[in-house]
């Protein structure tokens, strides 16, 4: 390689050291996105186009899925719930933002941390809390009149619950950054309120109202977790895959399922690519930051809308608590605390957890890591060429591919004879890179909006001062974004203790994380202990959230004095 | 200094333990309950001293689609108590290591590879049950089903659930057991007439028995097994082997071809059908492999072994990929659950 490189310096332009750096930094952070995200998934996608006996098939297996009865049902079906399921979140998640970002109502640290809850257990924990109300035997079943929770409702309220924090994250940030200008403008021009809202504040918004709608989207296609369990047979394209490859072993079609799952995914990312073309800089440097003054009339109704939503939210991890306690649900509801005995019911025990936690600590170090420098390195590097485009393309696949599949690719690829990161196989660390790269997308846009927030001439000022650009990076970059840097690593840890979809095929015998063991007990007719496990997941993370409030607030004094 | 040793040693996947290294640590994949790794790890560890069991278990499902999708580098050295549909499939792919166990010939016709040296030995059958909610039933006047047959009493219409076959290997199995008794249009018939009293096809085998002893329904069909772990904790549950021939699987032990500890690997193939391995599978299932060994499990009837229909496995296997599809065809585009 030095070789090559000295053989090609004479015929170009000298660079500085601090564009060396950087555009090496750029091959590296291709060389990851390449390694761990686009082989493997090329390898187990290639398959769609072969023979079960390793031949060429050409577009063979399309076709005979496009004659499967059943495809154009669950396409339709995965569409019109996860439509249904966005149409449902967006308005809430867009009132309870409102509220935390432009209205005075009291005790917002603490709806802003009710908010995430469902983020922070396996989303087996909802759905068994759903059963515990929504059931055939449920507390609550009369609400359904007759209904059944099983198919498209319990689909569709479990998808509510999950995607929840999601939406509400993203309207939070849209919402929170407003020009106090406009609204004064406004005013003064004597447009009434209903107006305002309409030509100032929904404009403003409009990025992450199509941010969020997709992002809800995209969850609701891609997740097989809360159909498999709650759905019944209802189909959906993801339980076709999971029908296909632990059904029927049939890679090939669960290839062809995966490649048919990315076209809803590939659409929705479109779409939020010309959004986000649409927005022109809202936010100048002279805007005035808006603070919102108390107002009775708007305050009062929406301080109900979070009472409500909060509620919600409570009682359904709540019930899930109080699950975990029972003997057996409904036949015997005394209280007991031998549910969390683990190693009665799985051998891993609570070995299980304290894996998970070592998994999910080492996913949010290295991932944040390796997530902001690539981010930092596709925003600032040379932007020359199609290779940064490919990059941040490349950064938002992910969200787009479905558990099961990431996990079969990494079986596929990293269990090839030839592949000399062969190594990797079996042990906590393709566990680790595995959760990184299927949380990758969101994590990398959190770091990509604070780097943003960033004005370029930093780096100007340090090149100009002969600073190097890592001196820069270390003592200019990381410490103004240290609350997108805390907000990724405890996101990868949350996601990294909850998820179960791509892990169930990379596990070890000595490497059983707790999600999979709360469901390997729940498939043991062991409901109370599966929510045992999940309530001591949930404290986990609860507990890992709680620090991040802490810790920002600390970080916050010391390094954030500059946005005010 | 020490966590960032544990850092590395977790890194790269070495517990620092000691005396594993004497021992050959086998990795074996496994669909057997939880409940029975730690009884069948310390008999096999007991009776061969120099060898350690470290298990991989989930869902029949994950672990063969784990298993072929290892195909081209193996990571398990054997598998003990899995599907013997899943092994003839591993064995279509030629990933299955040819060894007769020592004692393998005794072991019951039907209950072992036919071929020589054999590539599999079953270890025990386990069989599609009723699981029937006793209170549910009191409370919507649901008969006591003995038969298939009476499932298909109206009483029942929404009432049942069973795996759907495409994703469950129990589904399946309920199938073949129907195709087997009835043959194969007079199973089509009968599923066809039992679809309208079906509430939901589940994707897992085991959900339609956790789910009938949570009441959410009146009867699940699943597999025996699962029954006993429910009723434990309280479940009001009764398992219902019908009398009009159920369908059987095998639950199987083999060497995977490519393993690193092939002599290992074997010894525990011998182990597996020794006479006090078959007690140890006694103690869960009512019918062994090895004929002469008494099986503990209680609750069972004694007429259990003639209900069985005689199942012929590979031809069964053969033609896998049409009947699902055909099944798929019939019943999976119904989708709207009925309320």
């Amino acid at each position: 390689m030095p070789d090559a490189v000295l053989a090609a310096a004479p015929s170009r332009p000298r660079l500085s050291l601090d564009q060396q750096v950087m555009s090496w930094g750029l091959w590296l952070a291709l060389a990851f996105l390449l390694a761990f995200l686009a082989l493997p998934l090329g390898t187990l996608l290639l398959r769609a186009f072969e023979t079960p006996e390793g031949g060429f098939a050409g577009l063979a297996n399309f076709r005979t899925y496009a004659t499967t009865p059943a495809l154009l049902v669950a396409a339709w079906n995965s569409v019109w719930t996860a439509a249904l399921s966005a149409v449902i979140v967006v308005p809430l998640a867009f009132g309870y933002a409102y509220a935390l970002t432009r209205a005075c109502i009291p005790a917002r640290p603490l709806f802003r941390a009710v908010m995430m809850l469902p983020l922070l257990a396996p989303s087996l924990l909802p759905a068994l809390a759903l059963i515990y109300l929504f059931g055939n035997q449920g507390m609550l079943r009369g609400l359904l009149m007759g209904g059944s929770i099983y198919g498209p409702a319990g689909i569709v309220a479990a998808q509510v619950f999950y995607c929840f924090p999601a939406a509400a994250l993203i309207l939070a940030v849209a919402l929170s950054t407003a020009d106090a200008r406009l609204y004064e403008a406004a005013a003064a021009l004597r447009a009434s309120r209903a107006r305002i809202f309409l030509t100032v504040t929904l404009p403003g918004a409009r990025y992450g109202l199509v941010s969020a709608f997709v992002v809800v989207f995209t969850l609701v296609v891609t997740d097989f977790g809360i159909p498999k369990v709650i759905g019944g047979q209802f189909p959906v394209l993801a339980t076709d895959v999971y029908k296909q490859v632990v059904g029927l072993q049939d890679f090939n079609m669960g290839a062809v399922v995966g490649i048919v799952l990315l076209v809803p995914a590939v659409a929705a990312f479109l779409l939020d690519r010309w959004a986000s073309r649409q927005r022109s800089a809202t936010m100048s440097g002279r805007a005035v930051p808006l603070r919102p003054a108390p107002r009775a009339a708007r305050d009062r109704p929406l301080l109900a809308l979070c009472l409500v939503v909060a509620a919600v939210l409570v009682g359904i991890v709540g019930v899930a608590a109080w699950g975990s306690l029972i003997r057996f649900w409904p036949y015997n509801l005394s209280l007991t605390l031998d549910n969390y005995g683990f190693s009665r019911f799985d051998a891993a025990g609570w070995q299980a957890v304290w894996l998970s936690v070592r998994m999910a600590g080492l996913a949010a170090v290295l991932g944040t890591a390796i997530i902001f420098v690539v981010a930092y390195v596709l925003e600032r590097g040379p932007q020359k060429g199609q290779l940064p485009g490919l990059g941040r393309f490349a950064a938002t696949v992910p969200l787009a591919v479905p558990g099961l599949v990431l996990g079969l690719a990494y079986v596929l690829f990293f269990n090839h004879p030839a592949n000399p990161l062969g190594v990797l196989y079996g042990t906590l660390a393709i566990l680790v890179l595995n959760s990184i790269v299927h949380f990758y997308t969101v994590g990398h846009l959190t770091a990509v909006t604070a780097i943003r927030q960033l004005d370029p001439e930093f780096e100007s000022v340090g090149a100009s001062m002969r600073v190097p650009v890592w001196v820069t990076f270390g003592r200019v970059t990381v410490p103004m974004c240290l609350p997108a840097i805390l907000e990724i690593a405890i996101y990868l840890f949350v996601t990294a203790m909850t998820t179960v979809s791509a892990v169930i095929f990379l596990y070890g015998p000595d490497t059983k994380p707790a999600s999979v063991a709360m469901l390997h007990m729940d498939e043991a007719g062991q409901a109370s202990a599966a929510a045992a496990m999940g309530v001591v997941i949930l404290g986990i993370t609860t507990a890992a959230k709680l620090a991040q409030l802490v810790l920002g607030a600390l970080l916050g004094r010391a390094t954030q004095a500059w946005r005010r | 200094m020490r966590r960032l040793a544990l850092l590395a040693c977790a890194l790269i996947g070495f517990a620092p333990v000691a005396e594993a290294q004497q021992r050959t640590r086998l990795t074996v994949y496994t669909a057997l309950e939880n409940e029975q790794l730690a009884p069948f790890k310390q008999a096999a560890e007991a009776a061969l001293r120099d060898i350690e069991i470290a298990w991989v278990r989930d869902s029949t499902g994950i672990i063969t689609a784990r298993l072929i999708a290892e195909r081209q580098n193996p990571r398990a050295d054997a598998v003990w108590g899995l599907s013997v549909f899943s092994l003839l499939q591993m064995e279509a792919l030629e990933m299955l290591e040819p060894y007769t166990p020592r004692g393998a010939e005794a072991l019951r016709a039907n209950m072992r590879s036919e071929r020589s040296p054999m590539t599999w030995t079953g270890m025990d059958a386990f069989v599609s049950a009723i699981c029937f909610n006793t209170v549910v039933a009191q409370q919507r006047n649901l008969p006591r089903p003995t038969t298939w047959n009476d499932l298909l009493n109206p009483a029942f219409r929404g009432q049942v659930v069973m795996p759907n076959p495409n994703s469950s290997g129990t589904g399946f199995l309920t199938m073949a057991g129907w195709i087997g008794a009835r043959g194969e249009a007079g199973a089509w018939d009968y599923m066809t007439r039992l679809h309208d009293n079906i509430q939901v096809y589940t994707h897992s085998g085991s959900a339609p028995c956790n789910n009938a002893a949570r009441g959410e329904f009146g009867v699940g069909i699943s597999f025996d097994m699962r029954s006993v772990t429910l009723r434990n904790q309280g479940a009001p549950i009764e398992i219902i082997v019908p009398t009009d021939g159920v369908g059987f699987d095998l639950e199987a032990t083999a060497i995977l071809r490519g393993t690193r500890n092939l002599a290992a690997a074997q010894r525990l193939a011998d182990f597996a059908v020794s006479r006090p391995a078959m007690e140890l599978y006694g103690r869960f299932y009512a019918l062994l492999a090895l004929p002469g060994v008494e099986p503990t499990v209680r609750n069972y009837p004694a007429d259990f072994a003639e209900r069985l229909v005689s199942a012929d496995f590979r031809t069964i296997a053969t033609q896998r990929d049409r009947l699902l599809r055909e099944w798929a065809g019939r019943f999976d585009g119904k989708s709207a659950p009925r309320n």
